[in-house]
């Protein structure tokens, strides 16, 4: 084949995975990897929490050292943004005005920020947060004196980022559209619960609320939040997290298939053979819910990124991993494994009050999904359950004393020592 | 700063130095070393950055925390009495010499 290689497109949490995945494979053609931003791939979630606060250092954050991508022998570039994607001959424009041929092209691109279609949201002093120079910037805002801040949008990076903030002393009120927090992605039983905690945080939480407008001062900074009740919260710092759209225009102007998402089979192809998407911006058949889906995870971006590795190396294997996600709100470690998503009953097994306690969703009597707080036990053995496809029946959960630890034998013996 | 030794499955060995304030985990990663994923970033959420301890081995190791011990229970490749989280083991002075084998698979 001819050497032009792998060009991978987007260098967060699924491109800088392919790229390593594929060295680790022997994979030995060219191997370059573009990203928009400034700096080396970075993870993202420490920037709605430990990275605000100042406990997460800006090193920490870095997913490889420069040594990495010299000694492994990828090309990486920094600061270029890949402007056209040409499928008829395998090329990639970039912004710089230079061009890569490729063999496999991968689009890593994940998802921007949705914003909301208001009066207002370019005064200063509205913020999203994806990046690494939004978190910054964000830092910046909240090293003073305490604010008034309003957080649209109840989703886990608008929480995550309430929960943060409001530990750092500034008064945070969240609005959200749903009638509950996390409605897309929590059950009823924990967004509830989730939502008693920030307000026993000293969260103002308005559920079912509209935003219609943002008011800004004559400078041109924010100064409130209008809502279609009439309300007008006073703000000084407004916090847009109401989701994020994938990252799909390259794809869509090379005429691959799109909606809500690249659309890839279950090899994570698009429709033209030589081009996968992972990661956030694509969306992939799940058999396990018998329906195309797009997860914005790093289990998601970095599992979908080994499989394409592995593809690209002539190891196909269906892309089947279990979904799974973690947050970190004050000190709640919370984590879902599999999709509650079409469940028709729930378990809750442990203690709500003590904040240690997990809701097992079931569809058909089988587990299909299980949400933790405090219980990292449960949540590591729903993962293997679903992924071998076992567990317990919704009437197990129920009995007294029932324990998911009963599914799992602890090892007596060390490991044996490698040959 | 301490020496750390990575055993891959293969059984070939990536002896290196690690400083504080890092963690087992994040020496392999800033040395490159493959077999670690850490998909959740060293905050004891994802079991990917599993290793077993070397039986021979005498260094003193910090105590496991009922969360760490909770973790192990959803690692790829069995757990084994001497199964810790990289991620929980911070470097110090103490820990030169550390042997650490790699399990075959994370995830
Ligand atoms: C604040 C925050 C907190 C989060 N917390 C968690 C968490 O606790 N747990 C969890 O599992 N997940 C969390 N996530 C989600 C997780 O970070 C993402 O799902 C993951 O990063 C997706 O990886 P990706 O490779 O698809 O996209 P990304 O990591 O977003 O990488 C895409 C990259 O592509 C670049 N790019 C896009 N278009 C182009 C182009 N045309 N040319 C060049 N480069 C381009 C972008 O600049 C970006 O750097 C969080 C996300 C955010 C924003
Ligand atoms: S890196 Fe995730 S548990 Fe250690």
């Amino acid at each position: 084949m001819a050497a032009r290689g792998v060009v991978v497109i987007g260098a967060g949490q699924g491109g800088l995975d392919t790229v390593a995945a594929l060295r680790a494979k022997g994979y030995g053609g060219p191997v370059t990897l573009v990203g928009e931003e400034p700096v080396a791939p970075y993870q993202r979630p420490p920037l709605s929490k430990g990275f605000l606060t100042g406990a997460t250092r800006h090193d920490e954050l870095t997913l490889r050292t420069e040594s990495f991508f010299s000694a492994q022998d990828i090309t990486l570039v920094c600061g270029d943004r890949a402007e056209r994607v040409e499928p008829d001959v395998q090329r990639v424009r970039l912004a710089s005005g230079g061009t890569l041929r490729y063999d496999k092209l991968v689009l890593a691109t994940g998802s921007r920020p949705r914003t909301l279609p208001v009066p207002g949201m370019d005064l200063s002093g509205v913020l999203t947060l994806r990046t690494l120079a939004d978190a910054e910037a964000l830092r910046g805002l909240l090293s003073g004196p305490p604010r008034q801040v309003v957080v649209l949008g109840a989703g886990f990076v608008g929480l995550e980022t309430a929960a943060t903030v409001r530990g750092l002393g500034h008064d945070v009120t969240v609005v959200e559209a749903q009638r509950r927090v996390l409605a897309r992605a929590l059950t009823p039983q924990l967004s509830e619960w989730l939502a008693g905690r920030h307000r026993s945080q000293g969260v103002r939480l308005l559920l079912g609320a509209e935003v219609t407008a943002l008011h800004g001062t004559p400078a041109g900074e924010v100064a409130g939040v209008q809502l279609l009740d009439g309300r007008r919260l006073p703000a000084d710092l407004v916090i847009v997290g109401v989701g994020a759209l994938p990252e799909t225009r390259l794809a869509t102007e090379a005429g691959l298939l799109v909606g809500d998402g690249v659309i890839v089979d279950q090899w994570l192809r698009t429709d033209d053979r030589s081009v996968y998407a992972i990661g956030d911006c694509a969306r992939f058949p799940s058999a396990r819910q018998g329906r195309h889906i797009r997860l914005e995870s790093v289990q998601n971006a970095s599992d979908q990124a080994r499989c394409v590795a592995a593809a690209i190396c002539g190891e196909s294997v269906p892309y089947t991993a279990v979904p799974w996600f973690w947050s970190e709100q004050y000190a709640l470690r919370l984590q879902m494994a599999g999709l509650t998503a079409g469940h028709d009953e729930t378990v809750t097994v442990g203690d709500p009050d003590g904040a240690r306690f997990s809701v097992l969703c079931f569809r058909a009597g089988r587990l299909t999904g299980a949400e933790s707080v405090g219980r990292p036990a449960d949540h590591a053995i729903a993962r293997r359950l679903l992924s071998s496809g076992t567990g317990p029946s919704p009437a197990e959960a129920r009995a007294p004393g029932f324990d998911l630890k009963s599914f799992v034998t602890r090892p007596s013996s060390p490991a044996p020592a490698h040959a | 700063m301490a020496k750390i030794t990575y055993l891959h499955p293969n059984g070939t060995a990536t002896v290196v130095d690690v400083q504080a304030p890092n963690t087992v985990m994040r020496g392999a990663k800033l040395n490159n070393i493959d077999g670690i994923e850490a998909q959740c970033g060293g905050s004891a959420q994802c079991g990917t950055c599993h290793v077993y301890v070397d039986e021979q081995s005498t260094v003193p190791l910090p105590s496991m925390d009922s969360v760490e011990d909770d973790v192990l229970y959803g690692t790829a490749c069995p757990r084994r009495e001497n199964s810790r989280l990289s991620c929980q083991l911070p470097v110090t002075e103490e820990l030169d010499g550390l042997v650490v084998h790699l399990p075959e698979a994370q995830s």
